[in-house]
């Protein structure tokens, strides 16, 4: 249009083809240079789960929402800052806002049925329904007192902690890369569990288009019914394509299996089945009183035995591992920041119970004590030892 | 390299075998196609090879197959996974792991190969396929094209000596399509690969075959050939070899090249007996036309959108007639535009309420004259209807989907009568801008208007009356599992009298019996039958999504025919379509969509003319010349 846009055209034209050339060269030296890292994620997906799963453990320590707070808070910095752009990173949001529906719903049956927790101080009165004899001990609406509903506000945000944790190993390693990492014998196993878990999303993705489809019928896409007429045709394409799923997987040799002499089966299954009698004998005489002796050899031998005959089991199938991760320092430090704030929020709850369960009868601002917070500040350290996953 | 043995193969409780007396022979480093029309055992044949048939789909094969010297009796599909590598019909579910690098992997992690061996072979197919960006990215976010080509990425790092294909370019646009068939062509000529594929659309693959075996008909023997000695009697044929027949030329061309040198008698001929049809309908666009998106959009929103499409046709009109050439050309059009006029005047006013006394028409009216038809239609209806002259309106469209701009700043308008393409690349925002037409996407920002209601808030069974979508799975819309109950259920929801719907399927699919369940229908019959089912409300405007997608040809003549009879009807059609020979065939006007943006919106002949993609083979091959269709070619040579 103006005399001289095309020369400029022409200019950024240039500057994009270097900006190309750049991108290509920099794409093809970058395996040379660091052969693994670029694209690989930076950390064992496992270590990842450890840590979550013991911020997990941590927080059934304690109902301090300052602390609970504080272990939110952790663990969503380092969700921020190092999860991948994946798709299934995603559903982070989606623990977030089960998390909230959690501790919601927790105070409206609080507030709704009533609460065992003695209270003086009366929010607001209820319209109280008369219930029958034989449903006693039950009780809709009535008081509701500002004790019971702090009370309930905790235990759900304990809950709501527990699950924002598992969302955050969800975010930050998919449930999948664990995969790599199990035995070879369990490895065919574990696909068709991972196999199985995808059916379920794919399923809701089915369910929304068939819905939205009923509308070009002309029949209401919303309601109970339409969710109903839509089942069949569901699970027919649910079904049809596992099938075809399960085609792919056979045809590109899912399933082979290596010729193994007939003593190492023996062996094995010997192994494997012994072991898991040993487990349970063991954990028996863990658990009895009497027999506090011979429960925790037993428990180990049934242990070992298990282990070994995975191990042999491994042996019949064939399959290799591409690029396993690797369990490096910075996955020792992950999960050790993650154990220890478990370990030490334990120790807490054990020597200072006032402070990590703060009372509701009579009712206390809850104090944040200083050496827990500084431990859940541990949780931290995956923000600052573990690379950002490039974007 | 595969050696297929006098074989016939017979599907439990079928009465007869869906193919018999197969007995070709592939040798090693060749590309073969199988061809013929749907449900004439192509998949049936190529499953056979990988050993899923029968081991996996179950059955009775009887003769031999063997593969590299294994016999599929003895050998499991699993055992074949180092010679065979299989790629259905859909990549998505052939994926099991979810980014590239994992998947290219996951065959050889299977078959034990040694890591360093996999790490190597890894690079080496992400380099020969083009995906080394894409290798840490998760399967969910590629296109089309890249997830056909990690798919076949896949199945090639165990390095089989022997590729088969289930219609690798089908469900894709031209340009990924050409980039698939570069690989597989790299494959065959620098590896030595033997392939084996099926394909619908020959005019994008037979090119490349060294031989084609074409299975003519259910349970009849296998013809193997060379392609062009082949496709001289095939009954499924490309429109460069349609051409080919046509004017009679041998040896058959199968490229636009080939054709292109034995054209010039034809070019000379058509250019002596009659100007080409359609320059009457593109001597005006210059208005709005291919070329910078950004001169095009604000031209485009400066007419307001009631005369955009309106006065456009209609000033192009005069001149466009005038330098039609001779009196006789211009008398034809303008005898049936008369008739045209009047039959949308008739059914125009129709729309809601008396729906009934014309429930058959449309494909009474197909097979005459469609190629006059397409270029005059689009004057009379606004004409004739000044108050309204667009049945759907959109205006500033954009749409966000998982946090991707799926459309920006859209403007379309349709009128009456009208037969729009919608193409452009996979993931362009085609189905997004039709499921916005339909209220199934929510609008950021923009207007849809359709006949009057917006359709995102008109409760739905108000909404297939003015406006009806085939889904790009037509299956989505089928619920009941019989025909006659799927019918009854039609005239149900659009409060049409009962038997309406059954008489569409009738003439749609003659010969469909009345308890058939809808999943036992082919393709292109299901595609008929929730055509019939949107049709029973009688919707103005009519929107079909892929239409052509794993359909014959002969199935898509059909589906032309019935297209063009509810075009003339006064049916506003909007389809979204790679199938630039489809678009060619139907539309009046072709719409560019690229990254959400309307790149192009004119009428057909312009836009495809200047497109190499996006242009139909005859195009082509007649190049300086405008033809689309060999229909127009033949009609002119008559």
């Amino acid at each position: 249009m103006s005399p001289g846009e095309p020369k400029q055209s022409c200019g950024s034209g240039r500057a994009a083809a270097d900006r190309a050339h750049a991108a290509v060269t920099a794409e093809r030296s970058a395996p040379r240079l660091s052969p693994g890292r670029s694209h690989r994620a930076a950390l064992h997906p496992g270590a990842w789960w450890l840590w979550a799963v013991s911020l997990g453990v941590a927080a059934t320590r304690t109902t301090n929402p300052l602390l609970l707070a504080l272990l939110i808070s952790a663990s969503a910095y380092v969700v921020a800052t190092h999860r991948s752009p994946a798709p299934w990173a995603r559903s982070y949001t989606a623990f977030a806002r089960l998390a909230l529906a959690v501790l919601l719903v927790r105070v409206l049956f609080a507030v709704a049925l009533g609460s065992p927790i003695p209270g003086t101080h009366t929010l607001l009165t209820l319209p109280e329904v008369p219930l029958p004899h034989w449903a006693q001990g039950i009780r809709l609406g009535g008081r509701v007192t500002a004790e019971a509903v702090v009370f309930a506000a905790y235990d759900g945000l304990k809950l709501a902690t527990l699950l924002i944790c598992v969302g955050a190993a969800n975010a930050l390693a998919s449930p999948t890369r664990l995969l790599k990492s199990l035995p070879g014998a369990l490895y065919e196993t574990g696909v068709a569990v991972v196999v199985a878990l995808t059916f379920a999303p794919h399923l809701i993705a089915d369910v929304q288009r068939l819905r939205a489809a009923r509308r070009l019928r002309g029949r209401p896409d919303r309601g109970v019914r339409g969710l109903l007429q839509v089942g069949l045709p569901v699970l027919e394409g649910a079904l049809e394509r596992s099938v075809a799923l399960a085609a792919a997987m056979e045809a590109r040799g899912y399933g082979r299996t290596a010729e193994v002499p007939a003593r190492v089966r023996r062996t094995t299954a010997a192994l494997t089945l012994g072991g898991l009698l040993g487990v349970c004998a063991g954990t028996y005489g863990l658990l009895t009183a009497a027999g506090g002796s011979y429960g925790l050899p037993v428990l180990l031998a049934g242990v070992g035995a298990a282990l070994t005959g995975l191990r042999l089991g491994g042996r019949r199938s064939p399959r290799t591992r591409y690029r396993p991760d690797p369990w490096g320092p910075r996955a020792w430090l992950v999960t050790g920041s993650g154990a220890a704030v478990a370990a030490l929020l334990t120790l807490a709850s054990v020597r200072d119970p006032r402070a990590l369960h703060p009372g509701v009868v009579p009712l206390v601002a809850p104090t944040l004590p200083l050496w827990p917070a500084v431990a859940v500040l541990l949780a931290l350290l995956p923000a600052f030892v573990v690379p950002r996953e490039p974007s | 390299m595969i050696r297929f043995e006098d074989v016939s193969v017979t599907y439990e409780g079928a009465a007869r075998p869906t193919v018999a007396g197969v007995d070709f022979e592939v040798p090693e480093g060749e590309l073969v196609l199988l061809a013929g029309p749907s449900g004439v055992g192509k998949s049936t044949v190529l499953g056979a090879v990988s050993g899923l048939v029968p081991h996996f789909t179950g059955g009775t094969l009887r003769g031999r197959v063997t593969v590299a010297g294994r016999d599929t009796r003895t050998h499991q599909p699993r055992q074949l996974a180092d010679v065979v590598g299989t790629v259905g019909q859909d990549p998505l579910a052939h994926f099991v792991t979810d980014t590239v690098e994992d998947e290219l992997a996951y065959g050889m992690e299977s078959l034990g190969l040694a890591p360093a061996v996999m790490r190597r072979r890894v690079e080496e197919t992400l380099d020969l396929l083009g995906l080394a960006g894409l290798r840490g990215r998760p399967i969910a976010t590629l296109s089309g094209g890249q997830r056909q080509r990690v798919a076949i990425g896949s199945v090639l790092t165990p390095h089989p000596q022997v590729l088969v294909l289930d219609e690798p370019t089908s469900a894709l646009d031209p340009a990924a399509a050409e980039e698939v068939l570069a690989v597989l062509q790299r494959l065959v000529h620098d590896l030595g690969t033997t392939v084996l594929m099926a394909e619908h659309r020959l005019e994008r693959v037979i090119q490349y075959a060294d031989r084609v075996v074409l299975l003519p008909a259910p349970g009849a023997a296998p013809v193997t050939g060379p392609p062009a000695e082949v496709m001289a009697v095939s009954p499924v044929y490309p429109p460069v070899v349609a051409l080919g027949r046509l004017a009679g030329w041998s040896p058959l061309p199968l490229t636009v090249r080939d054709a292109r040198r034995q054209a010039p008698a034809l070019r000379t001929r058509l250019s002596a007996t009659k100007p080409p049809a359609h320059t009457p309908a593109t001597g005006d666009p210059a208005t709005v036309t291919t070329g910078d998106p950004a001169a095009a959009a604000p031209a485009d929103q400066g007419t307001t959108p009631a005369t955009g499409t309106a006065t456009t046709p209609a000033t192009g009109d005069p001149a466009a007639v005038t330098p039609g050439g001779p009196a006789a050309v211009a008398a034809v059009p303008a005898g049936s535009r008369v008739a045209g006029a009047v039959r949308v005047g008739a059914v125009v006013p129709r729309p809601r309420g008396q729906a009934a006394p014309t429930p058959g028409r449309p494909p009474h009216r197909a097979p005459r004259t469609p190629v006059r038809r397409s270029f005059f239609r689009r004057r009379p209806a606004p004409a004739q209807e000044p108050p309204r002259g667009h049945l759907a309106e959109i205006r500033a469209l954009s749409v966000r989907r998982d946090h991707v701009q799926a459309l920006r700043r859209v403007d379309l308008t349709v009128a009456p009568g009208e037969t729009v393409a919608l193409m452009g690349r996979n993931g362009a925002g085609k189905s997004t801008l039709l499921g916005s037409l339909v209220g199934l996407v929510a609008p950021a920002s923009g207007t849809v208007d359709v006949d009057g209601a917006v359709p995102l808030r008109t409760p739905p069974q108000d909404l297939v009356r003015r406006v009806g979508l085939v889904p790009q799975e037509p299956r989505d819309l089928l619920y009941a599992d019989t025909v006659a109950a799927e019918c009854a259920a039609a005239d149900r929801d659009a409060a049409a009298a009962p038997g309406t719907c059954r008489a569409l399927v009738s003439e749609l699919l003659p010969g469909v019996a009345d308890d058939t369940h809808p999943r036992d229908l082919s393709e292109g019959q299901r595609l008929a039958l929730a055509l019939a089912v949107v049709l029973t409300a009688r919707p103005p405007l009519l929107l079909l999504d892929e239409p052509t997608r794993g359909l014959d040809y002969a199935a898509k003549a059909r589906l032309v025919a019935v297209l063009r009879g509810l075009a003339a009807e006064g049916h506003a059609i909007v389809l979204a379509t790679h199938d630039v020979e489809l678009a060619a065939e139907l539309a009046h006007r072709v719409v560019l969509l690229a990254e959400g943006e309307v790149i192009a919106d004119g009428p057909t002949a312009e836009i495809v003319v200047s497109s190499p993609s996006f242009a139909p083979q005859v195009t082509k091959i007649l190049a300086p010349q405008r033809w689309l269709t060999v229909a127009q070619v033949r009609e002119a040579l008559r």
